[in-house]
């Protein structure tokens, strides 16, 4: 076996040491993928043969790829370019992720409000590639006249509507805030107020809720339209248009003669519906260590021929000037249209307030379309959820009195084990093995402790620190009280902790007892003598099991999807009504569980079909001989035998459910209104979705960690009663 | 014993079928996403694919690095690396300390075995953070070999507690009949122990592997090149910013499950018996 392991380990030394990149090799990190991820990589293979550096790109997943940038740069293990939309620019620029452009850059080879949009406190970073914004896209047979203002507008997409035949005016993801900022603005709507400060209480919020909301309840625009909803609408001719960004473009069907326009001036207020511009930027990485390299990586993206590349592979609107200058790329009559519509955007704020503002946007709006909050009510509703988000930074701490208190409970409990191990016997009496035992324990001990001690240790530790930006101060118990006080929130509402804790009580109750039923149901039946096909049955009852929970808990997502999942097609197929799954908290929960359910039952099952086996059927013989009733035999003989071996797994299939993040996180992703987020979710959203607030999570595990000890306390000084009872 | 009915053979039957289906629907319609055009979806509840399709089996696995290398390839070669070794690491450490807590007395004992259970209340998720900084004071980040040691001792304290729980049903006399036969305490650990131990052993080792083989958040972060990421990483690049691509992600998690399904099916009989005779007993 040891030659085994050897090669083994030289295998994947070979793996790995192959895999590494060599020195010279510069390290450029994106998320694109399809045509612009073509296009980057003829641009990168254009810079290698021009100035001979080699470059090595990685092309990340979207959701890791923010927290590996923070991660990795401070660490010295970030890329030496990397690809992001300036919003978060301000938060890297505070963490001290970027090196600065100035000096570099030549700010008149780009547009403007481009080069703006990439500026924080004076200094320029990054390389600005391309403009992302939103326009109208009409489907010229059906909408002939390119309409103006909403009024007109309206009018259109009246005669265009249909909801019997599934027809709409105008189609896009309602639901998302990016798409809902034109009606924002156009409506008079201001986010930001000179203080910097967001205000979602204003007339603009109001009115362009209420505009929206009106035009779902005429039917105009489909309910809770996905990206996917609105392509097919569009390539299927059922829709008057779209609005969506260019790389929407990519996606119609050759049959739809389309055309790119600016959105509409709303009628009310005069002003024209301002999309917010995005800006893609090339950044250089901190701690690079080819700095002059990656500065001209960066730069050489951005403009000339890559650029053009940009254009014309990727379909992307190039920031650059001079791109234009090129006959294909002026030509070009989408480039062109998306050119104009970005300059009638507004840029969006890089503020670190702009990240804040997202979820009671989404909040907001999402509870108008669903009809659960008014459009006038909405803006405070979102003012309140903004407000909880921003946590002010608790004061500083002083750390000596925890510093004392922590040296004394250590104090205390060796001494408490000193005396507790006293006794009459010598150590070498007592443990007669200890130098045998140690030899088998140590290697799991020294991992345990290295890789689950320490980080858990750290992890407790960062509970009485507030994080900001790479910078941890001591607020000693701020964190707890925080949280426990409810500060921000009503008791009875989402987001509170005793809210979250409840739905994380029922989640785990309910689950656990469909798991245990269910589990021990099947297990029954399984083992009926009369079954045929034993092991054809137990084997495919156990298909869930062996599914990875992130993979069962996506598929179960499609499956409730509003348009084409499963569910509301059998319900459909009965002649129902389809239902929209996340947009109530009791179906939201019910679809959370179902899924739940599906994965968790074989486990119990298999728990249960092995304590079945080790019931001795003399008892069953006896019972029948006594001529007890099948049911009798089960609660008197089953139920009883049963129940030690089943309760040590009810305790960790609690504990496991409790933890749960995987589904509610991809299932439900706590929708409607983080209502049905869990407590797991919840710390996971505080540490990596609102400003990395570390502590705060971390605070949140610590109370996770002593809801389930003292869970787990009492369920054991249960079942030792009951244990003794039995004996 | 009486005889059971025909109404009660068939009700058995015709119930389990029933559960049958509800087990499998899902998995069918997964099946029908990766072999689906993706033009074609529409609300409908029937399980099976209309038009059949390989685009999507294709696209999964003929995706290519920048240096032309076989990215479906290596990503499968990783994960079955990192899982392969996790299982053997995690085995060795899980099984030598749970013999030792079960047969012998030494100091710190039931502190250790309770604290083993404490770890599983603290949300793993939010390890993340302290394990980063530390992975890179050991030079472990961005390498298969720090996956492998993260996986094997996450998976610790449950294959501990199930080995443990395992090693207590065992009859004590076989060892110490062996003992008396003049064999020393290792040949005893290897020689009698283990062979008996073989069902808790598969569970084990299949815990550890899935532990493995499903991760991905922690692979996500860690790994920084695309010829090293597991399976799992590379799977999560289809569901996008602003679309998911059902289709690939649909035919990318059969792929991935495959193996782990494979395993079960070939592991079931000791699965009942593992799992349960020791069971988890606190």
């Amino acid at each position: 076996m040891k030659q085994w392991v050897l090669a083994l380990s030289l295998f994947f030394s070979a793996v790995s040491t192959a895999a590494a990149p060599p020195p010279e090799t510069l390290r450029l990190w994106h998320a694109y993928r399809g045509a612009e991820e073509d296009a980057l990589m003829s641009s990168v293979r254009l810079f290698t043969k021009e100035t001979g550096i080699a470059v090595e790109p990685l092309a990340l997943p979207y959701d890791a790829f923010a927290s590996k940038l923070t991660n990795g740069i401070p660490h010295g293990n970030g890329p030496d370019v990397f690809i992001f939309n300036h919003e978060r620019l301000r938060n890297f620029e505070h963490q001290g992720l970027l090196v600065s452009s100035d000096g570099v850059i030549d700010a008149k080879a780009y547009f403007p409000n481009a080069v703006d949009a990439l500026q924080v406190s004076g200094k320029t970073y990054g390389y600005p590639l391309s403009l992302k914004s939103l326009a109208l896209i009409i489907n010229t047979r059906l909408v002939p006249v390119v309409p103006s203002d909403t009024r007109t507008w309206v009018t259109q997409m009246r005669a265009i509507s249909n909801i019997a035949e599934n027809r709409y005016g105008l189609a896009y993801e309602s639901g998302d805030f990016y798409l809902h900022a034109p009606f924002l603005f156009g409506f008079g709507g201001e986010l930001f107020y000179p203080d910097g400060r967001a205000r979602f209480d204003s007339p603009g919020m109001s009115g362009s809720l209420a505009f929206v909301k009106g035009l779902q309840d005429e039917h105009l625009i489909p309910t809770e339209a996905s990206g996917a909803l609105v392509k097919s609408l569009f390539n299927d001719g059922r829709v008057g248009a779209v609005i969506s960004g260019p790389w929407f473009v990519g996606e119609i069907d050759k049959a739809i003669s389309y055309r790119v326009v600016r959105l509409p001036f709303v009628s009310e207020t005069g002003k024209p519906m301002q999309p917010f511009l995005g800006v893609e930027a090339a950044f250089v990485a901190a701690h690079t260590e080819h700095e002059a390299d990656a500065q001209k990586l960066a730069r050489f993206l951005s403009v000339g021929e890559a650029s053009v590349i940009r254009a014309k592979v990727g379909r992307q609107v190039p920031a650059n000037v001079d791109a234009y200058t090129h006959p294909e790329v002026r030509d070009d009559p989408l480039i062109a249209s998306f050119r104009e519509a970005a300059t009638y955007a507004t840029p969006m704020p890089n503020t670190l307030e702009m990240a804040k503002v997202w979820e009671p946007m989404k909040l907001a709006l999402r509870g108008v379309l669903q009809g659960a909050t008014l459009p006038q009510d909405a803006g405070a509703l979102a003012d309140r959820r903004y407000r909880a988000l921003n946590r002010e930074k608790p004061p500083h701490a002083n750390p000596i009195p925890y510093i004392i208190a922590l040296v004394l409970a250590a104090v205390g409990a060796v001494v408490y084990v000193a005396r507790k191990s006293r006794s009459t016997f010598s150590f070498r009496h007592r443990y007669p093995d200890t130098a045998r035992a140690l030899a088998y324990v140590a290697p799991a001990t020294v991992g345990l402790l290295v890789l689950v001690a320490v980080p858990f240790t750290i992890g407790i530790g960062l509970a009485f620190f507030h994080h900001d930006a790479g910078h941890y101060t001591f607020v000693g118990l701020a964190n707890f009280v925080d949280i426990l006080a409810s500060r921000g929130y009503r008791i009875a509402e989402p987001l509170s902790f005793y809210f979250t804790l409840a739905v994380t009580i029922l989640w785990a109750f309910v689950n656990v007892t469909l798991h245990v039923s269910i589990g021990l149901g099947l297990a029954l039946l399984l083992k009926d003598p009369l079954l045929k096909l034993r092991g054809i049955f137990r084997v495919l009852l156990i298909v869930p099991w062996a599914v990875p929970n992130y993979i069962t808990a996506m598929m179960w997502k499609g499956m409730f999807h509003r348009q084409f999942g499963a569910i509301n097609g059998l319900l459909v197929a009965l002649h129902l009504q389809p239902i929209s799954w996340f947009t109530r908290w009791s179906t939201s929960f019910a679809a959370n569980v179902a899924t739940n359910t599906w994965l968790g039952f074989p486990f119990m099952m298999v728990v249960a079909l092995g304590a079945l086996q080790s019931i001795p059927q003399d008892l069953y013989e006896a019972a029948e001989v006594d001529g007890a009733s099948k049911w009798t035999q089960f609660k008197r003989i089953t139920l009883p035998l049963l129940r030690p071996a089943l309760l040590p797994s009810v305790i960790l299939g609690t504990v496991w459910t409790f933890n749960m993040f995987n589904i509610i996180y991809l299932v439900s992703g706590g929708e409607p209104g983080g209502s049905t987020d869990i407590l797991v979710s919840e710390a996971f959203r505080w540490a990596f979705q609102r400003n990395e607030q570390y502590g705060f999570a971390a605070a949140y595990s610590v109370l996770i960690f002593f809801v389930l000890y003292g869970y787990s306390a009492l369920t054991k000084r249960l079942t030792r009663d009951s244990a003794e009872v039995l004996q | 014993m009486k005889r059971g009915s025909w109404t009660h053979v068939a009700a058995l039957h015709a119930f389990l079928v029933v559960a049958c289906v509800f087990t499998l629907y899902p998995v069918l319609w997964v099946i029908k996403m990766a072999l689906s055009p993706t033009e074609t979806l529409s609300l409908s509840a029937n399980p099976f694919p209309e038009h059949v399709t390989f685009e999507h089996f294709t696209a999964v696995l003929g995706a290519h690095g920048t240096k032309g290398e076989w990215l479906f390839g290596r990503q499968l070669l990783n994960s079955i690396l990192v899982s392969g070794a996790t299982t053997l690491v995690g085995l060795v450490l899980a099984v030598s300390a749970a013999y030792a807590i079960s047969r012998f007395k030494f100091p710190g004992k039931e502190a250790g075995l309770q604290s083993l259970l404490i770890t599983q209340m603290f949300p793993a998720t939010l390890m993340l953070v302290p394990l980063y900084a530390l992975l890179e004071k050991l030079h472990l980040l961005d390498s298969l070999s720090g996956l492998v040691l993260v996986y094997s001792t996450s998976s610790l304290p449950f294959c501990v507690w199930m080995l443990k729980g395992y090693f207590d049903t065992l009859p004590r006399e076989l060892e110490e009949a062996a003992i008396m036969d003049g064999a020393s305490q290792w040949q005893v650990f290897i020689k009698v122990v283990l062979p008996l131990a073989r069902p808790a052993l598969a569970v084990t080792a299949l815990f550890s592997f899935m532990t493995a083989w499903n991760e991905f958040i922690l692979a996500a972060t860690l790994l920084n090149d695309a010829a090293r990421f597991t399976l799992p990483v590379a799977l999560q690049r289809y569901v996008g910013e602003y679309k998911t691509e059902w289709g690939n992600f649909a035919a990318g998690a059969l792929l991935v499950s495959a193996p782990v399904m494979a395993l079960f099916f070939a592991l079931q009989k000791q699965l009942v018996g593992g799992l349960t005779t020791g069971g988890v007993k606190g």
